[in-house]
Parts: C-alpha cells; sequence; structure tokens
C-alpha cells in the first residue's frame, strides 16, 4: 500500500479499545544542567555532585549538589542570623509570605506536578491531584495560625525554637516539604531542609517559589545530598531535627540527640492494618484496599500492607480483588491514564523484589495480574500475596512497594489482636457499614490514625504521626505547631 | 402487624459465601471512584473508537405528548444515517418512542439494522394496575416494537414491598415474548444508592435484559455514581450466574465527553465484552449531534458550527 492510499484508507479505528497514550507535557519545565545549594537566599557553588535521575527510563535530569559538613554549617549558620528578625517579625507579617507561597505553588501546580513525576515516578494524577494541591493547602493552612499562636495556646506564651534542621523522604517530595516547613515557619522559626537523595528536584524548584515570594534571605536553606549531609545536619548547631523515613534512620538519629539539647520529632515506617469486616461495602472496600497499597506504588509509609479479612468473606474480596488489579494501568508516570508508576530507585526495586523472594519462599501465594512493564526504568508488578502467616516476613516487614499481604480474621477481637501485634503503629482502616463497630476498633487499634471506610486520606487540618517505631510528634493539624514552638520563656534566649 | 415481604428467587439470603448477596454501597467511596475514571484522558485512534461505538449504542429518543408522526419520521432517518455528508457513520442502535409512534417507526426502519424500543407499563409513573401495564406492554409489542422500556412500580419499591416489583417484572417478560425488557429503575425517586443496588439486582432476578437509570422525565437522572452501582450490580449477577445483563444510562447525557465517561466506566468495570449495542445503550437525543460534531472534528482537524449538523 501507497502512503496515499495509507492516508486515504479510512480505519485508524483499532478493533478494541487500547487508550491512546496522553502524556502531559514536559515542555513546561526548564530543568538546570547543574543545582548549587540555596543557602541565604542565593545559590551556592559546591564542590561536588551526582547525578539525579527519572526512574521511569534512568535517563538522567540533571546534576546536583552534594552538600558537605561545612556547607551545612554555612546553611545552619544563614538559617541562624536569618532567625533573629523572622522569629521578630509579627505574625500577620509571616503568615503573608506563607499565604504568597501557597498561592504561588498552587499556580504553578501544574509545573511541579510534571517535575514531580518525572523525578520521582508517580504517576501525574496522583501528582496532580493529591500531592501538588494538598503540599498548597499545608501553607494555606499553617499561614492562617501564624499571627493566632496565642490564642491556639493560650497562656502559655508560644516561642519559637529557632533554627529547625528536617529531613525529608523520596516518596511525597513535595508535601513532605510542605509538612515540614510550613508549621516551622508560621511558629517563626528559620529551616535548613534536606531533600531526599534521589528527587532533589522540586524542593530546588521550590526556591524559585520563594524568590517569588520574596520571602527574607536564609528563612529557608535548601541542602541536597545523601545519607551523610543528613548525618551533618543532625549533628550541626540546630535547636530541633524533623525526620521522616526509614525507622532505622530515625533509630540513629535518635541515638545521636540522646543528651543533646536538640528536640525530635519523627516520622518512620509503618505496616498498616486494613481490617475489613463481612458487612462491609464490598467493591468500594475493594477500592480502598487497591488505594491502600497500590497508590504512590505501595510507597507509602502508611499503606495499608496489610489486609485482614473476616473469613466470612474471604473468597468474594479476594477474588474481587484480583480482578480489580487486572484493570490497574501500569506505566509511564507521565501519562495521565496511568494508575501505578515507576518505582522510585533501583535500590528500592532491589528491596521489594527481595521480600517479594522471602514471601515465596515462606510459602504464601502470590498473584501478579497479566501487564507488561516497560523495560527500562524500573517497575514492579502490583502483588498480593495470600496464604500468609503472621510470622511471615512479608507481614512484618515494611516492604514499601506494590505489595499486600493477605490475612483472615474471625471476630472483632483478633482483627484488633493481630493488627495490633506488629512493631509499627503508624495507621489503620476498618471497613464495615456499623457506626459502632468502628469506634470500638478505633478505641483499641494503636496506630496514628484510623481510617474507616476509606484510605490514605489526607488534610492539613488533621494531625498524623505513629505509635511506637513508627515514631512519635505530629504532623498536621494545632498538633503539627506545637513541635515547633516551646513554651518555656527561658529557653527562648538560644535563639 | 404488617408481614414481612416474601422475598423473591434470587434475593435471598447469601447462604453460600458467593456472589451477589445484596450488600450495601457506600456513598462517599463509590462517588469518589466515579470521579476518578472521569479523569481518563481519552485520545486519537481510541478516542474515535469510543465516538463511533458511543453512536452505535444510542437510543435515539422522543418521549413527548406533541411527539407526532413527522417528527417520528425525522427522527428515524436521523437514526439510520446521522451524518448524511458521510456514510461511514455508522446507524444507531434504535428510536425509542411512544406506542401509538411505532407503526410510523416501523415504517421508516423497515429494511435497516435500527431496532424500534417503545416504552411501556404506563410510563412515566408506573402507578396504574398491573393489568393495564400488561396490555400496554401487549400492544406495543404487537405493534412491532423490539424492545420494552418498563417501569418498575416506586411505589410499591420504596414502602418495601419488594415481591410486588418482583412479581410485577415476571409479568411483563412473559408479555414481552420475543421483545427485549429493559427496567427503568428511575433511580432519582430511590434516593440511595443502596436502593439503585437493591432494585438493580431484583430487576435482573425478575428477567429484564437490561436494566436502565431514568425515564427522561426527572432531573438528576443518570449520573456516573449510579451507573457504576448497577454496573457493579450487572458484575456480581454475572460472576454469579454467568448471565450478561445490558445496562442503559439514560436522561442528561448530552455531550460527547461525557458519554465517553460512562463508556469508560463501562470498559474498566465490567470490561470489553459489554461495549456492544447488544449489551450497552446510551439513551439521548441531543448527544448525537455532539458525537457527530466530535467525529468531524477528529477527522478534519477543526470544529464545524452547530448549524452544519441537522436538528431532528
Amino acid at each position: 500500500m501507497t502512503d496515499v492510499e495509507k492516508r486515504q484508507d479510512r480505519s485508524p479505528v483499532p478493533t478494541d479499545w487500547t487508550y491512546a497514550p496522553a502524556p502531559e507535557s514536559t515542555s513546561i519545565l526548564t530543568i538546570e544542567e547543574r543545582y548549587g545549594l540555596y543557602i541565604g537566599g542565593e545559590w551556592q557553588k559546591a564542590k561536588e555532585h551526582f547525578t539525579t535521575i527519572s526512574p521511569r527510563d534512568e535517563s538522567p535530569l540533571a546534576e546536583v549538589a552534594q552538600a558537605s559538613e561545612a556547607d551545612v554549617h554555612d546553611a545552619v549558620a544563614a538559617a541562624r542570623t536569618a532567625f533573629k528578625t523572622w522569629s521578630k517579625l509579627p505574625g500577620a507579617e509571616r503568615s503573608k509570605y506563607m499565604f504568597r507561597i501557597a498561592r504561588i505553588l498552587a499556580e504553578r501546580a501544574r509545573e511541579f506536578a510534571v517535575l514531580e513525576s518525572l523525578n520521582g515516578g508517580k504517576p501525574i494524577k496522583e501528582s496532580r491531584d493529591v500531592d501538588l494541591p494538598l503540599a498548597a493547602a499545608h501553607f494555606f493552612y499553617y499561614a492562617g495560625w501564624a499571627d493566632k499562636l496565642e490564642y491556639a495556646f493560650p497562656n502559655r506564651t508560644p516561642q519559637p525554637l529557632g533554627v529547625c534542621g528536617q529531613i525529608i523522604p523520596w516518596n511525597f517530595p513535595m508535601l513532605m516539604l510542605a509538612w515540614k516547613i510550613a508549621p516551622a515557619l508560621a511558629a517563626g522559626n528559620s529551616v535548613v531542609l534536606k531533600p531526599a537523595e534521589t528527587t532533589p528536584l522540586t524542593a530546588l524548584l521550590f526556591c524559585d517559589v520563594l524568590r517569588q515570594a520574596g520571602l527574607p534571605a536564609g528563612v529557608v536553606n535548601i541542602v541536597t545530598g545523601d545519607g551523610s549531609t543528613g548525618a551533618a545536619l543532625v549533628d550541626s548547631d540546630v535547636d530541633k531535627i524533623a525526620f521522616t523515613g526509614s525507622t532505622q534512620v530515625g533509630k540513629a538519629i535518635q541515638r545521636r540527640l540522646a543528651g543533646t539539647e536538640k528536640k525530635l520529632t519523627l516520622e518512620l515506617g509503618g505496616k498498616a492494618a486494613n481490617i475489613v469486616f463481612d458487612d462491609c461495602a464490598i467493591d468500594q472496600t475493594v477500592e480502598g484496599i487497591v488505594n491502600g497499597i497500590y497508590f504512590n506504588q505501595g510507597h507509602v509509609c502508611c499503606a495499608g500492607s496489610r489486609l485482614f479479612v473476616q473469613e466470612s468473606i474471604y473468597e468474594p474480596v479476594i477474588a474481587k480483588l484480583k480482578q480489580r488489579m487486572a484493570t490497574l494501568r501500569i506505566g509511564d508516570p507521565l501519562d495521565k491514564n496511568t494508575d501505578v508508576g515507576a518505582i522510585n530507585s533501583r535500590e528500592q526495586l532491589t528491596r521489594i523484589e527481595e521480600l517479594v523472594e522471602a514471601g515465596k519462599e515462606e510459602g504464601a501465594e502470590i498473584y501478579q495480574p497479566p501487564c507488561r512493564l516497560p523495560e527500562q526504568g524500573y517497575w514492579f508488578a502490583p502483588t498480593v500475596f495470600t496464604n500468609v502467616a503472621q510470622s511471615a516476613r512479608i507481614a512484618q516487614e515494611e516492604i514499601f512497594g506494590p505489595v499486600l499481604s493477605v490475612l483472615t480474621f474471625r471476630t472483632p477481637e483478633e482483627a484488633v489482636e493481630k493488627a495490633n501485634n506488629t512493631p509499627y503503629g503508624l495507621s489503620a482502616g476498618v471497613w464495615t457499614e456499623k457506626g459502632s463497630r468502628i469506634l470500638w476498633m478505633a478505641e483499641r487499634l494503636r496506630a496514628g490514625v484510623v481510617w474507616a471506610n476509606t484510605f490514605n486520606r489526607f488534610d492539613p487540618t488533621s494531625p498524623f504521626g505513629g505509635y511506637k517505631e513508627s515514631g512519635f510528634g505530629r504532623e498536621g493539624g494545632l498538633h503539627g505547631m506545637e513541635p515547633y514552638l516551646t513554651f518555656d520563656a527561658a529557653e527562648t534566649f538560644g535563639g | 402487624m404488617a408481614q414481612a415481604p416474601v422475598l423473591p428467587r434470587g434475593f435471598e439470603l447469601p447462604l453460600k459465601q458467593r456472589l451477589p448477596r445484596i450488600g450495601s454501597v457506600d456513598q462517599v467511596a463509590v462517588e469518589a471512584r466515579a470521579g476518578e475514571l472521569a479523569k481518563r484522558s481519552i485520545k486519537k485512534e481510541s478516542k474515535i473508537w469510543a465516538l463511533e461505538l458511543a453512536l452505535r449504542c444510542c437510543d435515539l429518543t422522543t418521549l413527548e405528548g406533541s411527539d407526532t408522526p413527522g417528527k417520528v419520521a425525522a427522527l428515524c432517518s436521523k437514526a439510520i444515517r446521522p451524518d448524511p455528508t458521510d456514510p461511514n457513520i455508522p446507524s444507531v442502535a434504535a428510536v425509542c418512542v411512544y406506542p401509538n409512534l411505532i407503526p410510523t417507526a416501523k415504517e421508516r426502519l423497515a429494511g435497516t439494522g435500527v431496532k424500534i424500543a417503545s416504552v411501556a407499563t404506563y410510563f412515566p409513573s408506573g402507578q396504574a394496575p398491573l393489568d393495564v401495564k400488561l396490555r400496554d406492554v401487549e400492544d406495543a409489542v404487537a405493534m412491532g416494537a423490539d424492545e420494552i422500556d418498563m417501569v418498575i412500580d416506586r411505589g410499591a419499591f420504596l414502602s418495601g414491598r419488594y415481591a410486588t416489583v418482583y412479581e410485577e417484572i415476571v409479568r411483563i417478560k412473559e408479555a414481552c415474548g420475543e421483545a427485549h425488557l429493559k427496567v427503568i429503575l428511575e433511580v432519582t425517586e430511590l434516593g440511595t444508592y443502596d436502593n439503585v443496588r437493591r432494585a438493580s439486582l431484583l430487576a435482573m432476578a425478575a428477567g429484564g435484559d437490561f436494566i436502565k437509570t431514568s425515564t427522561g422525565k426527572l432531573p438528576g437522572a443518570a449520573t456516573l455514581p449510579v451507573q457504576l452501582v448497577m454496573l457493579e450490580a450487572i458484575r456480581d449477577v454475572h460472576e454469579e450466574t454467568g448471565r450478561k445483563v445490558g445496562m442503559k444510562p439514560a436522561g442528561g447525557i448530552r455531550t460527547a465527553k461525557n458519554a465517553i465517561q460512562y463508556l469508560v466506566q463501562v470498559h474498566e468495570t465490567l470490561g470489553p465484552d459489554w461495549l456492544t449495542p447488544d449489551l450497552y445503550r446510551i439513551g439521548a437525543s441531543s448527544l448525537v449531534n455532539d458525537i457527530l460534531m466530535q467525529l468531524r472534528t477528529q477527522r478534519t482537524g477543526f470544529y464545524s458550527g452547530k448549524d452544519y449538523f441537522t436538528n431532528d
């Protein structure tokens, strides 16, 4: 057939409905070749750099600075200087800057969402509909508290702490940045923030938002780097460390800070129980299970990674779950129809693969829906394990990937006992149409958040944090203000 | 003391561990899921495919007191060849009219693949004795209707007399003979998703070939979450019995974009088997022209004005 004939042949119509690619354009982005460190409102050159890539195809995106101990020292010093004036500003003035940041973030949301998906691998529909709107909402929310602290904590004379060192993870780079920076600024602190090694780009773009908002120099400083940069920040002259990440690193930080004056909040791992009772609305419950574990490829500290199903409804739930998993669309994070994106890094992929192997060896039954994974980049198919023993590694250890372990229970008491039988305690889910049972369960579950008939739902007004090895301190809501304040007047002179 | 209604077959307690049980629907979650699916981005070839499918699934409808043979004749021409300038555009599935206009439609549609659907059973209220409804159906079938769109007795349903509703559907299905039966739930009047699910299972258990959302006579009519609830009920019946029941949203679907959202939901809930006029219909009138306009835009690359498409 000639080209002309082809053009006249009026049948571009496929026989079955395969959605055409619908990629979000990257033309909106300007990524620098090489980034420095954002210290004292200026870009400072660094000695060493490393390459940050896109996990969707391993293509390099930019060179990012590896901050040394001296760089971290400079950043903390800049924050210390800025703190003197920033903390003296009237609350209403601070909130003015924060409202500006919130509005600029909302205006530039698409740019940030595309960059977030490119650098982190999460589906664009999530960065567009969840990460960025929530990040902006956090700034809006905490901006409102800045001038009302005395009313929020009456008769306690709330005062800022000083310089806050903040270390954030790679699973929700912008959202975690907002969770950390917004309450710190509202309280009158200055900040040195270290983004995760694999996802530094949105934090670096955020520096441009700070410039646009005219935030005074040094109030927020961003230093990129690997774990050594984080360690340097922990050891530096800060007044507080706020860390979100693995329990292992969290424990190391706590050991390091023991005996110092530095305050600490930790938001660590989880192995959440998602508990399904036989009177649940089954189709919506299956949606909730899917959202609980496959949202953001399961890179969620509060992911519902242990599914407890009441035995009387086990078969239909599992059948429907498998059916639903087969409709998940895995692929290019920038495609608007993608449900499950790329695994964030090779390191994480290796860890997921190792634990899945362990699950198979322990005799659990594995199911993965038929799907074609892209050849380049880091990918892992949505996975569910059935016949999982409570003692299995996949039921105990945090996998931080799209892997669900299913267990069963018979009575509400048994569900509570099994759900609480873990060193973690970040979140839990309860699925039942019975209101009284929801309350009964919530009272007994040892988890910072208990979701009822929903999962992975966040709001700036709602506190979030863990029990046991999931950490301490709360983020979000008025509870999230408290760790950034001191109520003892004598302590404030240190600033 | 009021007597508990006798539960019909297929509506008993789930003694087996298998589906369908009547179950319940979580309003917040079902609306969230419908909202998620509505965001699918359908482009290029897949959009053309969807637009043509939507057209092939249309029940082109006129149900007015002012309907005349002239009006219905014009509608039939539109149904056979929706876009006279492009013979490649497929015909719609059916025209949907009141019984009195069946003869006109039959004459016009003879020899084409377009079916005749007629509303019956004291449409749209259904508030008449059963023998009147049965007679209504028998007449429509005798006049040549291929498909009957019946309304359920919402008065009976809402007062908990499920057996009455069920018996009526069974009798009407018998009266239909060879004609296909679509059961209109009139979801706006049912009030809750739980009721929509219950009525859907009831209609399927009683033998309906299709379940349909609305008469089109009330505001609100079809919505994406309502269809999702009905599709999930259809899926449960299929899983349990292997029987494939059709779905027809009707009322309020006016744009091609909206129609594609409905199709995406069917595709991702029931799968590709249901993407055929045999199992999926859209009750609409003004939708057709919007689809034609979008199809022409896809082919030519620019929008034509409304005046380039006929109003029938």
